[in-house]
C-alpha cells in the first residue's frame, strides 16, 4: 500500500484521532491523538492490510522552538514484513509530563526504546512494564537530550565539569593533554597534494 | 627407591653402620626430591612446548622475545609468577584458600610414587599401585572443591561444583578400563603389569585382544584427559563462561600452583596410560632397552608419556569445548557402557577355558571378531570422513 | 563498606534483582560487565538453579558516550567519526548508512563510481566483521585456534583499509556525497588477491575446522531457537533474521549504492542440525553471507575496472544545510539494519536530531526471552550469535 491509502484507511478507521497526514514529505506519517497511540498501533499491526508488524525505530525528539506549541515527538517507523511497506506514526506531547500509553505488547521491541526514550527525554510510558532508566546511570539526574539540558557541576560529589580556573589557563594558551604531540605535524597528510 | 639403596650398600660399611630404618628414610627422601624436582621443572618444558605447539598451529610464531626462540620465556614467566603478590581478597577463607592449592599439587605429585621409570627406578612399588593413583587422583578434587568453596565467589563455585561433578564422572570409566589391563596382568603392581608387556611391541596390552584393548586405552586415555581438566573437557575453569573456573581469585605462587597440579596430572595421566597400554619403560624393540649397558627405561616413559602429552595439547588447540549435560552424557552414556562391555567380554575371555588352557584366543576367534570389528571401525570411519567431506563440499557450493 | 560517597539512588525500582525475587534453591549470578565472553561491557543478571538459567535480564549503559547528544553539537560532516565508534568492528557500514541519509536529506546522489568503492568497502568490512563474529563464536565455545586463523585474514582487509584512508579501525572514509580518498593504484589487484585468497583457503577452512565440528553442532544447533514471529516483534535484522528463515535483506529489497547491479544470494537458516533459528543457523547465515560478499567484491571490482574514474570529493557539499526536513535511512550494516533518523530544522549546519537504531541493542532485547531455561554455557552461545557489539548498544 502506498502512504497515502495507509493514511486514508486509518483516518476512517480513527476519524479525528488521526490527524495532520503529511504523506508528500520524504518519509510520510501521521500525527496520532496520544492517548489513541496503543489503539492505532494494535490495529496498525493486526490489519490484514496492513500488517506492520515491525517497528523498526522509536524516537522521541524534543522541540521547545515549535511555533504553534512548544513539545515532544515520539515517532513510530514501522515496517511490514509481508506487504513490504513502510509508515510512521507520531505521537504529540507537552515537554512537561509527557505520558504516553505503551505500544510494547504489539511490538515487543518498543520495551527497550520506550526505556531509552524515558531515560534520554523524560516521557513516561503509561503501562510499560518495566520503565528504568537504560543508557544512563540508575542515579543520574535529568534526562540529558532535552534541548534545556544543562551539563552538571557534580555528579555523585566529583566534579565533572572543568573548573573555572582550569578555563582560564586554557584561555591564556596553555595547552590541556595534548602531550607531546604538535598540532601541525610535519608529516601532516594533506589531502589531494600528492596528485 | 631399590636403586637407591643398593646404591647406598655401594659404600662401605653403610649396612653395619647405619640403620635400615634410616637408610629407607634417606632414600624415600632422595627419591622424593627427584620426583618434586621432575614436577616442578617439567610445567616450564611444558609451557614452553605448549606455547609453541599452539603457536605453530595458529599460524604464528608463539613466543620469540625472551632467549633464542623464547626458549627462556616460560622461566620468566615462572619467576615473575613466583614473586608476584599473592592477593587474598577481603571474604575469602583464609585457612582453606591457603591449603586449597597445597592439596591439588599433593594430589597431583603423590601419583609419582608408584610410576615406574624402570624395574629398579620407582619410589615405591606398591601392590596395589594402580588402585593407589587412582585413589590419590581424587584428592585433588577435594582441593579444587575447597578452593572454589573458600573464594566465597560464585564462578569458583560453579568451577568447583562442575569439577567435582566431572571428576567424579571420569574417574568411573578410567577405573573401569583400568580393570580390563588389571585383570589380563593378574596383578595391581605397576612393575607386574609393564613386566608382562616386556619384550616388544606386540607384547603391548594394546594389542591384546585386538582390538578391545585398544577400545579401553580410548575410554582410559578420553577419561583421564576429562580428569585432567583439559578441553573438550575444561568446563571447571571454562575461561569464557566462569572466567576461570576454580581459580578465578588466585594469583601470584597460589595460581602457580594449580597451574602445576594440572600439567603434573596431565603428566601423571599420560604415564599411567603409557604404563597401562604401551608397555611403560618397556621399549618398543628389545634392542633398545639398554644403551652401553645402562637401562634406559625412564627414558622410553617419559617419552610415550610426552607423546601423549602432546596428544592432550593437539585435541585442547582443536576443539570446542563441550557443555556441562554433554559432558555427562558422554561419561554415563557412551564410556560407561563401553568399558563395562569391555570388562565383561575381556573377563569372560580370561576364564573361558580354552583360553585358560592355552587356546590362542588370538589365532582363531579372536583374528575374526577383530576383522569383523576393523571392517566396522573401518566403515564408521569411511561413513564419517564421507559425511564429512559432504559437508565441505555443501558448504563450498 | 568503608566511609565513602554514599551514591543517592533516585529511582525507587533501582537495579538487579533482590533475594525475595529468587526461590530456595536459585541463585543470582552476576555476568559481566567485566566478563570474558560478554563481547564488552555489558551485564547480564542471571537467576540460576544450578546451572539452569530460570531468568535472565541484560543491562546496558557501561559504554554510553553520548553519542546522540554529541551530534546536535557538530555539523553534518563532522558526525561521521562518531559514527565510526559506533560498531567499531564495521565501522565502514556505520558511516556509509550515516552518509546515506543525509544525502536523502540534501538530495545529493554520489556518482557511480563512488558508489561502487562504497560497495566494496562495505563488503570487505562485511567479511572483516564476520571474521570477527564467528571467530570470537568459536572461542566462546573454546575453540581458540579458527579466531586466529580469521583474525589472520581480517589483517589483510584492514591493511587494504589503511592503505586507503590511513585507519585500521575508525576509518573516517564515508563522507557525506562522497569518500575521503580514492582508491589507491593497485587496489584491484589486491582485492582480487584477498578475495581469492579468502575463498580458496580461509572459507574451506573455517568450516573445516570450526563450522563442521562435532562438537560445534552440538553446542549450537538445539539452542536459543528465535522464531520467526519473535525476531520479527523485537525487530531482529540481518543475520539474525535470517538466520529465522526470514530471506529479507536491505540490499536485495530496497537496494542502495547500486547493490541491484550486482549478482549475490541472500542465505537463510535451514535448521540443519536442529529446529530453525538457532545459534547455528544464526551463524551458519554469517558463513555463508561472507562468501557472498566475496562474490560482490569480485563484481564490484570488475565493474570499478570499467567505470571512469571521477573525482570522490566532488559532491561533497562544502557546507551541509538540509532544508527543514526528516528522514529514516536504513542500511545493511554487517549485525543488521543500521537505521538513522536525522531530523533537520533547516536553520542549523547541525542536525537537530540524530537517532541510530542499532540492530545489537534490537537484538539484545530480545535475549531474555531466549535466555529462558538454557545452560550458562548457553548463555555465552546466545550472546555470540547475537554478534552484539557494545559500542553500538550503549551509543
Amino acid at each position: 500500500m502506498t502512504p497515502a491509502e495507509i493514511c486514508t484507511k486509518l483516518q476512517e478507521k480513527f476519524g479525528a484521532d488521526v490527524v495532520g497526514p503529511l504523506v508528500e514529505a520524504a518519509s510520510p506519517f501521521v500525527v496520532v491523538t496520544t492517548e489513541r497511540i496503543a489503539e492505532v498501533a494494535a490495529f496498525c499491526k493486526a490489519d490484514p492490510a496492513l500488517v506492520l508488524d515491525n517497528l523498526l525505530c522509536l524516537s522521541a525528539v524534543d522541540l521547545p522552538k515549535e511555533k504553534d506549541q512548544p513539545r515532544m515527538e515520539v515517532v513510530y517507523h514501522l515496517f511490514s514484513y509481508t506487504h513490504f511497506h513502510r509508515f510512521a506514526l507520531k505521537v504529540h506531547v507537552p515537554r512537561e509530563g509527557a505520558r504516553v500509553p505503551t505500544v510494547e505488547a504489539t511490538w515487543g521491541v518498543a520495551n527497550w526504546h520506550e526505556r531509552e526514550a524515558y531515560d534520554l527525554f523524560g516521557i513516561v510510558f503509561e503501562g510499560h512494564s518495566d520503565l528504568r532508566r537504560i543508557l544512563l546511570p540508575d542515579d543520574w539526574q535529568g534526562h540529558p537530550l532535552r534541548k534545556d539540558w544543562t551539563d552538571p557541576e557534580f555528579y555523585n560529589g566529583m566534579r565533572v565539569k572543568p573548573t573555572e580556573q582550569m578555563a582560564e589557563r586554557a584561555l591564556k594558551g596553555e595547552e590541556f593533554g595534548t602531550g607531546p604531540f604538535k598540532h601541525d605535524p610535519d608529516n601532516a597528510h594533506v589531502p589531494g597534494s600528492q596528485a | 627407591m631399590d636403586a637407591l639403596l643398593r646404591l647406598f650398600s655401594l659404600i662401605p660399611g653403610w649396612d653395619q653402620n647405619v640403620p635400615a630404618w634410616a637408610s629407607i628414610t634417606l632414600a624415600g627422601l632422595v627419591a622424593a626430591g627427584l620426583c618434586l624436582g621432575f614436577m616442578s621443572l617439567g610445567p616450564v618444558g611444558y609451557v614452553y612446548v605448549e606455547r609453541k605447539i599452539a603457536g605453530f598451529m595458529q599460524d604464528r610464531l608463539g613466543p620469540m622475545r625472551v632467549g633464542p626462540w623464547g626458549l627462556l620465556q616460560t622461566i620468566a614467566d615462572t619467576i615473575k609468577l613466583l614473586f608476584k603478590e599473592a592477593i587474598f581478597p577481603a571474604a575469602v577463607h583464609k585457612v582453606m584458600f591457603v591449603v586449597a592449592p597445597c592439596l591439588v599439587v599433593t594430589g597431583a605429585f603423590m601419583g609419582f610414587a608408584v610410576l615406574p621409570f624402570s624395574p629398579t627406578w620407582q619410589a615405591a612399588d606398591l601392590d596395589v599401585g594402580a588402585f593407589y593413583v587412582i585413589a590419590i587422583g581424587s584428592l585433588s578434587t577435594v582441593g579444587l572443591i575447597m578452593a572454589g568453596w573458600a573464594s566465597n565467589n560464585k564462578y569458583a563455585l560453579f568451577g568447583a561444583m562442575r569439577s567435582a561433578a566431572q571428576i567424579v564422572s571420569y574417574e568411573i570409566p578410567a577405573v573401569m578400563s583400568l580393570i580390563v589391563v588389571v585383570m589380563i596382568a593378574g596383578s595391581l603392581s605397576l612393575q607386574a603389569i609393564v613386566g608382562e608387556q616386556a619384550g616388544g611391541l606386540h607384547n603391548w596390552f594394546l594389542w591384546k585382544f585386538f582390538p578391545l584393548n585398544v577400545i579401553a586405552f580410548l575410554v582410559f586415555f578420553t577419561a583421564t584427559l576429562a580428569e585432567c581438566n583439559r578441553t573438550p573437557f575444561d568446563i571447571p575453569e571454562a575461561e569464557s563462561e566462569l572466567v576461570a573456573g576454580f581459580h578465578t581469585e588466585y594469583s601470584g605462587f597460589f595460581f602457580a600452583m594449580f597451574f602445576l597440579a594440572e600439567y603434573t596430572e596431565m603428566f601423571v595421566a599420560s604415564a599411567m596410560a603409557a604404563v597401562l597400554f604401551l608397555g611403560g619403560f618397556a621399549a618398543p624393540i628389545p634392542a633398545l632397552q639398554t644403551v652401553g649397558g645402562f637401562d634406559i627405561g625412564p627414558v622410553w616413559l617419559i617419552a610415550k608419556a610426552w607423546a601423549l602429552v602432546f596428544v592432550h595439547m593437539w585435541l585442547r588447540w582443536t576443539l570446542p569445548r563441550l557443555r556441562v549435560d554433554q559432558l555427562m552424557h558422554v561419561a554415563w552414556k557412551v564410556l560407561l557402557p563401553i568399558s563395562l562391555f569391555l570388562i565383561v567380554v575381556v573377563g569372560g575371555l580370561l576364564t573361558w577355558p580354552a583360553t585358560a588352557n592355552g587356546f590362542p584366543w588370538d589365532r582363531w576367534v579372536g583374528w575374526l571378531l577383530s576383522a569383523l570389528l576393523f571392517v566396522y571401525l573401518a566403515t564408521t570411519a569411511a561413513r564419517a570422513w564421507r559425511w564429512h567431506a559432504r559437508q565441505v563440499r555443501e558448504a563450498v557450493a | 563498606m568503608s566511609a565513602g560517597i554514599t551514591r543517592p539512588v533516585t529511582s525507587a525500582e533501582s537495579v538487579g534483582w533482590r533475594i525475595d525475587d529468587i526461590g530456595p534453591d536459585e541463585m543470582i549470578l552476576s555476568m559481566g560487565p567485566q566478563h570474558p565472553s560478554t563481547h564488552g561491557v555489558l551485564r547480564i543478571e542471571l537467576i540460576t538453579d544450578g546451572e539452569l538459567v530460570r531468568e535472565a535480564r541484560p543491562h546496558i549503559g557501561y559504554l554510553h558516550r553520548c553519542f546522540e547528544k554529541h551530534c546536535e553539537n557538530v555539523d553534518y560532516p563532522g558526525v561521521i567519526p562518531y559514527t565510526d565508534r559506533l560498531d567499531y568492528v564495521a565501522s565502514m557500514g556505520n558511516s556509509l548508512g550515516y552518509a546515506l541519509a543525509v544525502e536523502k536529506l540534501l538530495a545529493i546522489e554520489p556518482s557511480p563510481y563512488v558508489s561502487t568503492i562504497r560497495v566494496i568497502m562495505a563488503e570487505l568490512q562485511r567479511i572483516a566483521s564476520h571474521c570477527v563474529a564467528v571467530g570470537t563464536y568459536g572461542m566462546d565455545l573454546g575453540a581458540f585456534t579458527p579466531f586466529l586463523h580469521l583474525l589472520r585474514d581480517r589483517e589483510k582487509i584492514l591493511d587494504v583499509f589503511e592503505w586507503t584512508c590511513g585507519a585500521r579501525l575508525l576509518y573516517n572514509y564515508n563522507w557525506i556525497g562522497g569518500l575521503s580518498h580514492d582508491v589507491p593504484d593497485g587496489f584491484v589487484r589486491a582485492c582480487r588477491e584477498i578475495v581469492a585468497e579468502f575463498d580458496k583457503v580461509t572459507w574451506p577452512e573455517l568450516v573445516n575446522l570450526l563450522i563442521g565440528n562435532r562438537i560445534f553442532i552440538e553446542r549450537t544447533a538445539k539452542v536459543g531457537v528465535v522464531s520467526r514471529e519473535l525476531a520479527i516483534s523485537y525487530d531482529l535484522t540481518g543475520p539474525n533474521l535470517r538466520g529465522s528463515g526470514v530471506a529479507y535483506d536491505l540490499r536485495k529489497a530496497e537496494p542502495y549504492c547500486g547493490y541491484e547491479n550486482y549478482e549475490f544470494a541472500v542465505p537463510v537458516g535451514e535448521g540443519k542440525h536442529g529446529p530453525l533459528g538457532s545459534c547455528f543457523d544464526r551463524n551458519w547465515v554469517r558463513v555463508v553471507e561472507m562468501k557472498e560478499s566475496a562474490r560482490i567484491i569480485s563484481q564490484a571490482l570488475d565493474r570499478l575496472e570499467k567505470l571512469e574514474k571521477t573525482d570522490v570529493r566532488e559532491k561533497v557539499p562544502k557546507r551541509a544545510k538540509p532544508a527543514k526536513g526528516e528522514v529514516f535511512a536504513r542500511s545493511e550494516a554487517p549485525r543488521g539494519n543500521l537505521g538513522y533518523y536525522v531530523v533537520a530544522d533547516g536553520t542549523a549546519v547541525n542536525p537537530y536530531r540524530v537517532k541510530v537504531k542499532s540492530p545489537c541493542f534490537t537484538a539484545m532485547s530480545a535475549f531474555h526471552h531466549v535466555a529462558r531455561g538454557v545452560m550458562i554455557a548457553d548463555i555465552i552461545a546466545l550472546i555470540g550469535s547475537f554478534d552484539v557489539v557494545l559500542g553500538e548498544i550503549d551509543r
